[in-house]
């Protein structure tokens, strides 16, 4: 065990695991943070806390991260290399295992002309893949980037986002081998709606091996009108969401039922697939949802691990 | 000007291993000016490295042109006559000309060798220091023509930090500290409310370099 | 080995090296046959790439004869080439060549036999050496 945390567990027991999403608000009412994470209590194993999603400014990661372990529920909590320079990247890892954290998810982060603060700085001093690498350093050999060490042990479970959806298509696999090689444990992907182009590349996946090297957890998005969907498909930088998708959920009554039966049949089709691991369903701000589609895919109940 | 500085000869050495006749490719403009890719430097560099793969027993032929300058599509295009049987180009030119040249010749491996460094001025010869960096959007009027941006290790536009001692700045006690200079000059030249006015936030996602490559248009110029 | 005959390029300042070549000669002291002196103005005219063509061309071995420090006619040139000829050591240790194929020394005018013997001793060094590994 590398971090001890209950999606370790569920990953290395082979369960198929389920993790859920929670987006900090935009403010600092605690107390809302706590209400939307309890909406997520038992159909999750860990719930993903957003670092700053779409470059705006939210209640950090860390602090909400904070807030779900005095909760009993476990964050996987995620950092972006666009704020912060290694000096903070790093003082943030002792930090968030010191309350607790014991999965993080290391990502670049969406740049900040899609958010609410374009004239900000781009840090990326380190990319997601040294970033990775780095605390992968920190958990097994105990130092920091340039070799220093540091008291106490890092105990966390590394993991990393893959896109099957951006180009250049073949590339992308070569940067899952990355990811994997600097040191990610389990692996998030964009949401599907794509369905054939992800099965295309879960075929790459496997042929390369990645999938026995690397907990690949699928993510799925419920939609919840055919307007989130188009926007989903033009304004967020590597989703692709096909024509099939958007039409059904044009033509539907109920949109919003429509969409969580998608994503149902997504995750069913999901469960089937060789090499995946889980799902990462990301609710985005609809977690009242997460039990229901949980349920009607057949993920519940969650296991209980000690 | 752009300033550079020839890469070490066994990291150039390295990028070349695989091949047997390449293009070495200065440049006369900025690169010639500091010495680090005109002609002169183009036939030193060739004859280093002949003689450095002939120690090897290996040949290596080098074809040697200096364009007038590589970040013009016209004398890039001029070298295409050159490029016949050539396994790799090497460009000493700074980082746009080694582009423009990958850009131009796509089927053609481009290596640099140089490390491009900054925008300077020569403090005397053989000696070159960084002056601009290209935010986009400049402040000297506010400043007395000194540049906080380059010249303050931590890009303060609202006067010096705590660092500052004697004139000089916190990283090494040697680098002068840009807003000593800003105030000197500002005092000399009767300037000194400047240092009262509030520099707001600097707009590095629009205006600056933090927004992909930044692009100029003149109408009144293009065809 | 036994065979091996170094070869020297000899840069020459006019004013001081040149002139110590030429009294040698007149002395008729016996240099090895295998140098080639190259009269120049100042030996601060002495350019890297000149260095670096005689040795790429088949010279074992490069000498420059500049002026004393401080002698020369043309103020700085002693100063110039002391610079250049660190420049190409660093070069030459780069791709692997002995800095001490090339070297600097100072002479003056009358300085023929002491030009004579500089030369011979690099003669048996660079025999010793071997032949330029890069020609």
């Amino acid at each position: 065990m590398r971090a001890g945390s209950h999606l370790e567990r569920v990953m290395e027991k082979g369960l198929f695991a389920v993790t859920g999403q929670l987006i900090p608000p935009k403010g600092n009412d605690a107390g809302g943070v706590k209400k939307k994470a309890e909406l997520l209590r038992g159909y999750v194993d860990a719930v993903n806390v957003t670092d700053n999603q779409r470059a705006m400014v939210r209640m950090s990661s860390m602090a909400a991260s904070s807030l779900l372990i005095g909760m009993g529920l476990e964050p996987v909590m995620q950092m972006v290399t666009r704020d912060r320079n290694r000096i903070a990247l790093q003082s943030d890892i002792l930090g968030s295992t010191a309350l607790g954290v014991k999965n993080l998810l290391l990502l670049t982060g969406d740049h900040p002309c899609l958010g609410n603060q374009v004239d900000s700085k781009n840090v990326h001093d380190l990319d997601s893949v040294q970033l990775i690498d780095c605390a992968r350093r920190m958990r097994e050999e105990g130092k920091i980037l340039g070799g220093e060490g540091f008291a106490g042990e890092v105990g966390i479970l590394i993991g990393a986002v893959v896109n099957p959806f951006g180009d250049p298509f073949e590339f992308r696999v070569v940067r899952l081998a990355k990811k994997i090689d600097a040191g990610a444990d389990f692996v998030q992907t964009q949401p599907v709606f794509d369905m054939n182009r992800f099965k295309e590349w879960m075929g790459m996946v496997r042929d390369r091996g990645l999938h026995e090297r690397v907990h690949i957890m699928a993510g799925v998005v419920p939609l919840k009108s055919a307007a989130m969907a188009e926007f989903l498909r033009s304004g967020v930088p590597g989703i692709t969401v096909p024509d099939n998708v958007i039409g059904r959920m044009a033509k539907a009554s109920e949109p919003a039922e429509e969409g969580i039966r998608i994503c149902v049949e997504q995750i069913e089709e999901l469960k089937e697939m060789e090499g995946i691991h889980g799902v990462h369903i990301m609710t985005v701000d609809w977690e009242e949802k997460a039990g229901q589609i949980a349920e009607m895919a057949g993920l519940l109940p969650r296991p209980v691990l000690w | 000007m752009i300033k550079a500085e020839q890469k070490p000869v066994d990291e150039i050495l390295g990028f070349l291993d695989a091949y047997k006749r390449i293009l070495l490719v200065g440049c006369n403009g900025c690169a010639a000016v500091c010495h680090a890719g005109g002609e002169r430097e183009v036939a030193i560099l060739a004859a280093t490295l002949r003689m450095a793969r002939k120690k090897l027993g290996q040949k290596l032929e080098i074809l040697e042109e200096t364009s007038p300058r590589q970040c013009e599509p016209e004398f890039v295009d001029a070298l295409a006559g050159k490029t016949e049987d050539v396994e790799a180009i090497l460009s000493i030119a700074c980082g746009v000309g080694v582009q423009a040249l990958a850009e131009r010749f796509s089927e053609i491996p481009v290596y640099p060798g140089v490390n491009t460094m900054f925008m300077g001025k020569t403090v005397e010869p053989g000696v070159w220091v960084e002056r601009c960096q290209a935010c986009g959007n400049c402040v000297l009027h506010l400043t007395g023509g000194i540049c906080p941006v380059t010249r303050c290790a931590k890009q303060l536009l609202n006067g010096p930090c705590g660092g500052s001692r004697d004139g000089v700045c916190e990283i090494d006690g040697e680098t002068p500290c840009a807003w000593q200079a800003i105030y000197d000059r500002l005092k000399a030249t009767g300037q000194l409310d400047r240092l009262e006015l509030f520099v707001p936030a600097k707009r590095w996602g629009r205006e600056s370099r933090d927004r992909g490559p930044r692009t100029i248009v003149r109408g009144d110029l293009k065809q | 080995m036994g065979s091996f005959v170094p070869r020297i390029v000899a840069f020459c300042c006019d004013r001081s090296g040149y002139r110590a070549a030429d009294m040698a000669g007149g002395l008729g002291i016996s240099v090895p046959e295998t140098i080639e002196v190259v009269r120049v103005p100042c030996a601060g005219r002495v350019d890297a790439l000149h260095i670096l063509r005689a040795l790429e061309s088949g010279a074992d071995g490069v000498l420059i004869v500049a002026c004393h420090r401080g002698n020369c006619r043309s103020l700085t040139g002693d100063l110039a080439v002391r610079a250049r000829t660190e420049h190409v050591h660093e070069i030459m240790e780069r791709i692997g060549l002995k800095r001490e194929r090339l070297e600097l020394c100072n002479l003056s005018v009358q300085d023929g036999p002491k030009f004579a013997e500089t030369v011979r001793r690099k003669f048996e060094y660079l025999k010793e050496l071997g032949p330029n590994p890069t020609r």
